[in-house]
């Protein structure tokens, strides 16, 4: 091959290197995106060779009936764990960014559930929540807090903050390590000359930190936004939606649709539905991060 | 300094509480699958003996742990293998060479990072049916290797750290281009295919739905789905769900301890990027 010019050389590689990686690409995320909003505009059950056309009847249907659109008012509680989430996980960035003895121990402990498998955690769980046999039950009453025993995964009100702190549990260390990444990421001089202008402690964090964070928060607030927009694992392996559908996700309900009643159309416009909220997500962030830039 | 801090204390507080609520279901978790049943009446108690291995011995003949354990590794194998590749030749190609219709590819490279995986299937689901790949090992494979780009983000913000006078140096020498990516660039992306390897190998071991929904054939169990059939098929039967869980958990937990560096640093480089 090096007996051909540079120039030669350069098409083949540019060509044979991203045929395939690019062919893969349009397969498995372009073309399903494209032919999903197709079928989203009919009736398409899965199998048949044809389907009709039924305009924006499946929009019509998620957008009125409240078994469809209503199942993301049961995510709402995700949103807000996800939150005090963030706000934990940041909390504990600055301490352990602090000098602490043991701190490396404690950030490999905290960042541990991240790394550990999700349905055996979900199933870790289902043992801790278990009314009868339950260990948090359990705890509560050896602490004397048997008032404060529940059924948390049978009762419709708090079954989505019990799924949602799951999430808090397993994340609340991945979300920690990205804010830890932004505060090494700040100077030190920094630090030093408000030392020297005699900040005190929280007044450092709150008018150096804080401000100088803004795009990792937003990253992170992002990652739990379309997190909790995409719920699936916790209530598919712990409740399957229950009890009385309290736990059902959107796109728990959009699988049920297309693969148990085989409505690929219906299911299809759930999706389009999903992806329009996450990139609206995204562009509401990205428009904040730029307004901000443009601003400095 | 003043000697005594109550803010260090206070510090130190919250790290144990945290400690503590990280550590508490694990906790319950290992100890009960030393038991026998009789003695889960307490369940943060020790058991009677940790060389109790029968609920081991029972969900190793009863959970076909071995057969997933081996489909797990193929399927992480195979996917790293082509994961790897691919990566690093987009990050050459898109990294070290202006073209026409660049800019397209990489935008719609980035472009699909937002494009949640998970929305897809329903489309996605019928395109490996009519590639005849359901229910097999290829389906993952190929989602895993087709679907999911982010090694391709990690190696292109690699590759732009590696100095450009390296490739000009090799050329002045001779050395064909495909040789300049094999035996410089390549060995010297090193660093990001470490992050990657660690970083996927954890996520398709951790993952359920892919392998939920493509391979339902018993013979194709993995971690995930194993335990999900089991823990479904013995229900309450908790000294067994927890010897399976804790089998499940102990390969990414163990190499968690020893590659923890490095696995900081890939969600670190990860995320500064953003």
């Amino acid at each position: 091959m090096s007996s051909l010019s540079y120039r030669t050389q350069r098409v083949i590689v540019v060509v044979g290197f991203l045929s395939i990686p690019v062919a893969l690409l349009l397969l498995f995320t372009y073309y399903p995106a494209v032919r999903m909003v197709w079928l989203s505009f009919t009736n398409y059950n899965g199998y048949s060779a044809s389907a009709d056309w039924v305009g924006l009847d499946n929009y019509r249907t998620i957008f009125t009936n409240s078994s469809f659109f209503g199942v993301f008012l049961n995510q709402i509680p995700y949103v807000i764990v996800g939150i005090v989430q963030n706000a934990v996980a940041l909390l504990f960035a600055i301490v352990l960014n602090s000098r602490m003895k043991g701190r490396n121990l404690f950030r490999v402990l905290l960042f541990l559930p991240f790394i550990m498998n999700g349905v055996a955690v979900s199933y870790m769980f289902q043992y801790v929540y278990d009314t009868t046999n339950g260990s948090l039950n359990l705890l509560l009453g050896f602490l004397g807090l048997e008032a404060l025993q529940r059924s948390w995964l049978g009762d419709v009100h708090i079954v989505n903050y019990s799924l949602a702190s799951i999430g808090f549990w397993r994340f609340m260390g991945y979300n920690m390590v990205i804010y830890l990444a932004g505060l090494q990421s700040l100077p030190n001089d920094m630090y030093e000359a408000a030392r020297i202008d005699g900040a005190g402690r929280f007044r450092t964090v709150w008018s150096l930190t804080l401000p100088n964070m803004t795009r990792i928060i937003q990253l992170n607030m992002f990652l739990t936004l379309t997190g909790a927009l995409s719920v699936f694992e916790y209530p598919f392996v712990l409740t399957k939606g229950g009890p009385v559908g309290a736990s059902e996700t959107f796109l728990l309900k959009t699988l049920e649709t297309a693969f148990q009643f085989n409505n690929f159309g219906l299911a299809s416009a759930m999706s389009v539905v999903l992806l329009f909220f996450v990139i609206v997500v995204v562009s509401i962030q990205n428009r904040v991060i730029e307004g901000r830039r443009s601003k400095e | 300094m003043r000697r005594i801090d109550p803010i260090q204390w206070l510090k130190y507080a919250l790290c144990l509480l945290a400690s503590f609520v990280v550590l508490f279901p694990p906790y319950v978790v290992f100890v009960n699958s030393f038991k026998q049943r009789h003695e889960l009446a307490d369940p943060f108690a020790l058991p009677n003996s940790f060389l109790y291995l029968d609920n081991f011995k029972i969900v190793f003949e009863r959970a076909n742990i071995a057969t997933s354990f081996t489909n797990i590794v193929i399927i992480i194998a195979i996917t790293l293998v082509f994961n790897i590749l691919f990566g690093t030749m987009v990050a050459y190609a898109l990294g070290r060479f202006d073209f026409r219709g660049k800019s397209v590819i990489l935008g719609a490279f980035l472009f699909a990072v937002i494009i949640p995986t998970i929305t897809t299937q329903v489309v996605v689901f019928s395109i490996i049916k009519s590639l005849g790949l359901f229910n097999t090992l290829f389906a993952p494979i190929l989602l895993y290797v087709g679907a999911d780009i982010i090694q391709i983000l990690i190696y292109l913000q690699f590759i732009r750290n590696i100095p450009y006078e390296l490739d000009e140096s090799a050329m002045i020498d001779g050395a064909s281009l495909v040789r300049i990516y094999r035996s410089i660039i390549f060995p010297l992306l090193g660093p990001a295919t470490a992050t990657l390897v660690i970083l996927k190998t954890i996520n398709i071991y951790n993952d359920l739905y892919i392998p939920y929904l493509y391979m339902p054939k018993k013979q194709l169990a993995v971690v995930s789905t194993t335990i999900m059939r089991f823990a479904s098929n013995n229900q309450a039967e908790w000294t067994l769900i927890c010897a399976t869980i804790l089998l499940i958990m102990l390969p990414t937990v163990v190499l968690y301890l020893f590659l923890q560096r490095y696995i900081f640093s890939g969600v670190m480089s990860g995320a500064i990027k953003g």
